[in-house]
């Protein structure tokens, strides 16, 4: 990648091990410390086996940037990435309806929104999971998919799809109907 | 406090009551939390009437405890213990997931849970809202069933305590499965669909409490510690070394389904007759052809030992379960006479899926089988089930009547030892001889006889104050080697084992010292913390009671086959010396302060503060 391009978090579900090394990465990087729902990474598990890293997927047109009514949200220049001002956000969660992934959330202990801005374009969970070479997470530039927003879905969506592909659609039925 | 949160959840079923409640400095220090915790607190509230309590009765404490390490090691674990319905005495049982990590989240250590529930119901924590649920829905139900239902009814609770919130992650859950709510004897409690804490028997606790679930959800970060830089520069030199492990890493303990076989002659086949065997269809290349994921982890796991396998098509098709790991490829797969590794995951999957311990059921269905053999239970006394050796489905009924406790089952659900002993009344012959297990319990899938295992010692099981636990086996105290004392520490950290194959006990140490502040040498955790909490154990497990008390020294040995040499492979004839056992055994009771007939010597007791033991034992008259 190319000085100063872009980047994008590309997610290979099927690949996730479910080990949360990036939470714990995240959370440390922005919190200091080991806080798994303050993490703006975090690994959804409905169905056991089934592991989802969720974290914002940068929609072309940020409709939470354009819904929020403190404008509190804003997209980074440089690296894409929205923006939180903690001060101004008012906790209204209508950022988190806006996302047609559903992955805004509150701070656990705040009352303001939390969002992935990309580790300011040097994403720590990226570097935890390359290091473990589990393959869930990777660095790619920002343009190679084609659609992000596309990609954007809540973590019921992504468990359904993805175990789809992983247990079959008898066992998904009888494990998550 | 750093590392703790300092708060316990004390709860009483019975009357509906719940309490926080917090944990002297002194015993945190002393206990550590996990196993060592479970044996102070149990025995300072069912010490003096141990040998009455029934551990399938109200009285009984169910507890599910952190250690200070939790979280933060990288490798997680929660221990649960009481009163053992296996060996009457305390077992440490420890499972895999984000559990210990939710609770401590919540702001808790740890939960106490007495009583019996009215109704059956699930225990709902979320941070400080702690609740008693109905869990009629689920009770009868099986894995798939239990966790779609908890997971989505959970998730629903949690928006209603946090609505503004958007998406919170799913709570942690550990779980019973058909065979915990009817009380048997060789249940685990379950987490995710694999993970099991096996040893012990608590599942059949949880379910005499009528406890289907506890379901936990912390939004909080793990509470402070004291040195957070040091803290953290050790965790990650911890997961470095997991990274650098290429085999286990790869392979996981499934690695060793035939190897334990065909290299070490360890591995139980059908019911121990033989621990020999080379069949190349059970090679763990033939395994990794249904591993959809190679690598499966829980909270902060940088080994990712485990393997999630899926059958896709065939008869089977629908199974899930981990790698199969080693000890359930041992147990319900060469132990049952199954060398297909689409048959190990079915069974393994039904195992699962009923909440029976893969070790426990595994055995008490391979002691069925050989009974069958041996042509002493018809088909008649098995309900009708040809329990021939290799046959998956055979084996899928009979677990299923087991766990619910239907016809031959509801003796089989008493595990092998108690169903060896009513099957022996029944057929007027004594089945104890086929019966391979230490104590009420069944021993892990390794084998002493070669003395080619990692679990070497002859006095590994006889010895043990976890009885058949092969994650806490005896051995002789010599220079470098701890025996079962170094098994104390992760079970009393509650980290996973299979993470710290690198890390020395001097690192972890100085990474509980970076957690809590609180300094501790070697010499105080090996000379007197873990030795306290082994006596408190041993204590226990001497007290035993109510439908059996083990004799000490009489019961201290190893299953009888094991003093017979074995039979076929390579190893062929080796066998256990009667007086090199008992040359050692002694040395190791001496080396942990126990007298000749392996009783804590009052000496011993004094000097570690343990004078109530002292007079308990003195009581019972196990000390004259």
């Amino acid at each position: 990648m190319a000085r100063g391009e872009r980047v994008w978090i590309r997610r290979n579900y099927e690949d996730c091990s479910g080990c949360r090394r990036c939470e714990i990465a995240c959370s440390i990087h922005h919190e200091g410390r080991i806080w798994p729902e303050a993490s703006r990474i975090r690994v959804f598990m409905l169905i056991p086996g089934v592991e989802i890293p969720h974290l914002c997927f940068q929609c072309e047109d940020y409709p939470c940037v354009e819904t929020c009514p403190a404008g509190a949200l804003s997209v980074n220049s440089r690296t894409g990435a929205v923006e939180v001002d903690a001060f101004k956000c008012i906790g209204c969660s209508l950022c988190v309806n806006a996302c047609p992934g559903r992955v805004p959330h509150l701070h656990p202990e705040g009352n303001n929104i939390v969002i992935c801005n990309l580790c300011d374009g040097e994403p720590a969970c990226v570097k935890e999971c390359v290091k473990g070479k589990w393959g869930a997470l990777e660095l790619v530039p920002a343009g190679s998919a084609a659609s992000r927003r596309t990609l954007a879905k809540t973590p019921e969506e992504l468990t359904r799809e993805t175990a789809l592909k992983i247990l079959g659609e008898e066992v998904v039925k009888e494990a998550f109907g | 406090m750093k590392g703790y949160t300092g708060k316990l959840l004390d709860v009483d079923l019975s009357s509906e009551s719940i309490r926080e409640a917090r944990v002297p400095e002194e015993d945190l220090k002393n206990y550590v939390g996990g196993r060592g915790l479970a044996a102070k607190m149990a025995w300072d509230r069912l010490g003096a009437k141990w040998e009455n309590v029934d551990p399938l009765g109200p009285e009984n404490v169910l507890l599910v405890l952190t250690g200070p390490l939790t979280g933060y090691y990288p490798g997680t674990k929660v221990c649960v213990s009481g009163k053992s319905p296996q060996s009457n005495g305390l077992v440490g049982s420890t499972v895999a997931g984000e559990f210990g990590v939710d609770l401590k989240c919540a702001g808790y250590d740890g939960i106490a849970i007495t009583g019996r529930a009215e109704k059956p119901c699930y225990l709902f924590i979320c941070d400080n809202h702690v609740e008693i649920k109905d869990a009629s829905p689920v009770w009868g139900a099986a894995a798939r069933e239990t966790l779609r239902f908890l997971i989505g009814e959970s998730r629903k609770n949690v928006a209603g305590i946090r609505p503004r919130y958007g998406e919170a992650k799913e709570p942690s859950i550990l779980y019973i499965g058909p065979a915990g709510e009817n009380r048997s004897r060789v249940a685990a409690v379950m987490s995710k669909y694999s993970h099991a804490a096996g040893y012990g028997g608590y599942g059949g606790v949880m379910g005499s409490k009528n406890l289907k679930a506890i379901v936990a959800k912390g939004f909080g970060p793990l509470p402070d510690v004291h040195d957070n830089e040091k803290m953290l520069r050790l965790a990650r030199r911890f997961a470095e070394d997991c990274l650098e492990n290429v085999w286990f890493r790869r392979w996981g303990t499934g690695g060793g389904g035939y190897s334990f076989g065909a290299e070490t002659s360890s591995e139980p086949v059908r019911n121990w007759q033989t621990e020999w065997h080379n069949r190349r269809s059970y090679r763990r290349e033939e395994f990794d052809k249904h591993w959809v994921k190679k690598n499966w982890g829980d909270f902060g796991c940088a080994m990712t030992c485990l393997k999630l396998a899926v059958l896709r098509k065939g008869r089977y098709r629908g199974a899930v379960c981990d790698n199969p790991d080693y000890e359930l490829e041992a147990y319900v797969g060469t132990n049952l006479g199954i060398f297909n590794p689409e048959h190990n995951i079915y069974v393994s999957y039904v195992i699962n899926e009923l909440g029976l311990c893969g070790i426990q059921g595994g055995a008490v269905l391979g002691f069925a089988a050989e009974l069958y053999q041996r042509k002493i239970l018809s088909k008649r006394d098995l309900d009708g089930i040809e329990l021939k050796w290799g046959d998956p489905k055979a084996f899928a009924t009979l677990a299923e009547k087991t766990a619910f406790r239907q016809g031959v089952g509801d003796i089989l659900a008493e595990g092998v030892y108690r169903a060896a002993v009513k099957l022996s009344e029944r057929k007027g012959v004594n089945l104890l001889n086929y019966a391979v297990q230490e104590k009420g319990m069944a021993i892990g899938a390794h084998g002493v006889r070669s003395g080619k295992d990692f679990i070497s010692s002859s006095i590994a099981y006889a010895c043990s104050v976890q009885a058949g636990d092969h994650t806490s086996p005896a051995s002789p105290i010599r220079r470098g080697d701890r025996g079962e004392l170094s098994s104390i520490l992760p079970d009393s950290g509650v980290y996973c084992m299979f993470a710290a194959f690198g890390p020395t006990d001097r690192e972890i140490l100085e990474f509980y010292e970076a957690i809590t502040g609180w300094r501790m040498t070697l010499r105080e955790w090996y000379g007197e913390k873990a030795l306290r909490i082994l006596q408190l154990q041993r204590a226990m497990l001497l007290l035993g009671g109510p439908d059996v008390r083990w004799r000490p020294r009489v019961d201290d040995d190893n299953p009888p086959r094991f003093w017979e040499p074995l039979p076929s492979g390579p190893f062929k004839g080796r066998m256990l010396r009667r007086k090199r056992f008992e040359k050692e055994r002694l040395e190791y009771f001496k080396a942990v302060g126990w007298d000749e007939n392996g009783v804590p010597t009052p000496k011993t007791l004094r000097r570690l503060g343990l004078t109530n033991v002292e007079a308990k034992l003195r009581e019972a008259g196990l000390l004259t």
